[in-house]
C-alpha cells in the first residue's frame, strides 16, 4: 500500500508527507528521483533521515525526525513555509485520516473527549495542497469503516481528498462518490464494499490489483 | 557612529517580564527553543502568563517546565501531540488552550509584528476553530478575521547575535523566531555566540537589530539543546 502510494509522486513535484505512515512513502522512491520534499517547520529539499549519532540538533522535520538536506535545499521561517502551501506551490500532500466522506471531507485532527492535540499544519495542507491523498487503514481499531457517507468527527477540511490508499484498496473520490480503482492482491470487491460505509462504484471488468 | 550595545545578563533580561504577561516563545520542537531563557522565567516565577508557542515541547522539556510550575494560565498553540502532560492539564481545565492553524499562527504573529490589526483567510473556515470568528466578504468571497498577535515579551533563540541585536538562525531552528522577534514590546534573544559588530554581514542578518531589546550570550549549552534520543 505504501509502495503503491509512492507511485502517486510524479517527477518535478513539491510534496509534503504527513506524520506517520505517509513519511514511509519516501523509502519506496529511487534515490535519484527528481522531487522536492517540503516540511512545515521550514525546509524544502528534505534529505535522508539520520541516526542520533549523525543527527544535526537543529535539523528536524515536522514530526521531529532528524533529517538532512540535499544539494539545493532551502531553510525558511514558518510564515514562508505556509505561504508556499497556501499559494498553490505544494503539488501533493499525503495525510492520515480518521474519516473520509464520499464528498472528500477529511477528519484527522480531533476525536472529541479522546484525542485533541491540535491540528498543527494539517488544516492548511488539506485545504490548500493541489492534490490531497490519504493513506490509512480501511477500518479503525474496532473495525468501523473510515470511508463514510459523511464525517461524524470534526472536519479538518471539506471536499479536499482526491484518492485514498488503504491496505485493501485504492479508492477515488469522484463527483458521484467513492469509486474503486484497485484492490489489494487476494482481497475481493465484496470485502472492500463491506468495509466501506458508503456506496462504492465498481467499474465493469477486472479490477487491477496491487 | 557606533550602534548601541544591548547585551545584558540572563537575570535582568527576564526580570522585565511581569505577572500576567503575554510571552511568545520561539521554537518548533527542540530546534529554536530558548531553553535557557525559559529556565530563568521558571526560576523567577512570574505567574498568570499567556504563552504563545507553536507546540508545548515534550514533557519535562522547555515550556513544559512553565506548565509544571503553574505559571501558565493560557496557551495559544498549534499542536500538543508530543506532550501528554500539556494535554492532561488542558483536559483538567488547569490551562486554557487556544488552537490555531500553524501557518495562521505564524501570519497572526507576523501581522502583529508589522503593526497590522488582523489578517483575512479562508483557512479553517469550515472547522470548529473558526466557528466563533468574525467573517467579512471581499469580492464575493467569505473570509475569517484572524486577529493579529502581539506580546509583552518574546523569547528568541538565535545562532549568533551581535551586541546591537542583529540575529541569525540556523537550519530548522528558524521557524517562529524571526516572526516573534518583531511582535513583542520586549524582545529578548539568547544567542549561542555573540560576535563583534560587523562580524554578522549585513546581508546575512535574519532579524534586524532595531527589533531586539536584550541580547544574552549562552555559555555551554545544556543537554536540553541536544539531539533527543527516542
Amino acid at each position: 500500500m505504501v509502495a503503491r502510494a509512492a507511485s502517486e509522486i510524479e517527477p518535478g513535484m513539491v510534496v509534503n508527507l504527513g506524520i506517520g505512515l505517509p513519511t514511509k512513502v519516501i523509502d519506496h522512491l529511487p534515490g535519484d528521483f527528481p522531487v522536492c520534499l517540503h516540511t512545515e517547520n521550514g525546509l524544502s529539499g528534505i534529505g535522508p533521515t539520520l541516526p542520533p549519532d549523525r543527527a544535526d540538533r537543529n535539523l528536524i522535520d515536522a514530526g521531529g525526525a532528524y533529517v538532512s538536506t540535499v544539494p539545493g535545499s532551502a531553510f525558511f521561517d514558518s510564515a514562508v513555509s505556509f505561504a508556499l502551501v497556501r499559494s498553490g506551490r505544494l503539488d501533493l500532500t499525503m495525510l492520515g485520516a480518521f474519516e473520509v466522506s464520499q464528498s472528500g471531507d477529511l477528519a484527522n485532527w480531533k476525536i472529541p473527549g479522546k484525542f485533541s492535540p491540535g491540528a498543527g499544519g494539517g488544516i492548511e495542507l488539506a485545504q490548500k495542497a493541489r492534490r490531497v491523498v490519504v493513506l490509512t487503514t480501511h477500518t479503525d481499531r474496532e473495525g468501523n469503516p473510515k470511508l463514510k457517507e459523511a464525517c461524524v468527527l470534526p472536519v479538518t477540511a471539506r471536499r479536499c481528498v482526491s484518492r485514498i490508499f488503504t491496505e485493501l484498496a485504492v479508492v477515488d473520490v469522484t463527483p458521484e462518490g467513492f469509486a474503486l480503482r484497485e484492490r489489494a492482491e487476494g482481497v475481493s470487491v465484496a470485502e472492500i464494499a463491506d468495509a466501506t460505509a458508503a456506496p462504492l462504484t465498481v467499474p465493469a471488468g477486472e479490477i487491477p490489483t496491487f | 557612529m557606533r550602534l548601541p550595545d544591548k547585551t545584558t545578563t540572563l537575570k535582568e533580561a527576564i526580570a522585565g517580564i511581569a505577572d500576567g504577561a503575554t510571552v511568545m516563545v520561539g521554537g518548533f520542537g527542540v530546534p529554536g527553543t530558548p531553553f535557557t531563557l525559559i529556565h530563568e522565567l521558571v526560576r523567577q516565577g512570574q505567574r498568570g502568563l499567556t504563552v504563545i508557542k507553536n507546540d508545548a515541547n515534550e514533557a519535562g522539556m522547555g515550556i513544559d517546565h512553565l506548565l509544571a510550575n503553574g505559571q501558565v494560565a493560557r496557551l495559544i498553540t498549534t499542536h500538543l501531540g508530543l506532550n501528554a502532560h500539556a494535554i492532561a492539564l488542558m483536559n483538567a481545565g488547569e490551562i486554557e488552550v487556544e488552537f490555531c492553524a500553524q501557518g495562521i499562527l505564524a501570519e497572526r504573529i507576523r501581522a502583529g509584528g508589522a503593526g497590522l490589526g488582523a489578517i483575512l483567510t479562508d483557512i479553517a473556515a469550515d472547522t470548529e476553530l473558526a466557528a466563533q470568528k468574525q467573517r467579512v466578504e471581499i469580492d464575493g468571497k467569505s473570509y475569517v478575521v484572524e486577529n493579529a498577535l502581539r506580546a509583552d515579551a518574546a523569547l528568541i533563540h538565535a545562532n549568533s547575535a551581535d551586541p546591537f541585536g542583529n540575529l541569525d538562525y540556523v537550519a530548522t531552528a528558524r521557524n517562529f523566531n524571526p516572526l516573534m522577534a518583531m511582535a513583542a514590546t520586549r524582545v529578548i534573544a539568547e544567542a549561542e555566540r555573540v560576535v563583534p559588530l560587523g562580524a554578522l554581514a549585513a546581508d546575512d542578518v535574519h532579524t534586524p537589530g532595531p527589533f531586539v531589546d536584550c541580547v544574552v550570550e549562552l555559555g555551554e549549552l545544556s543537554k536540553e539543546y541536544a539531539v533527543v534520543r527516542r
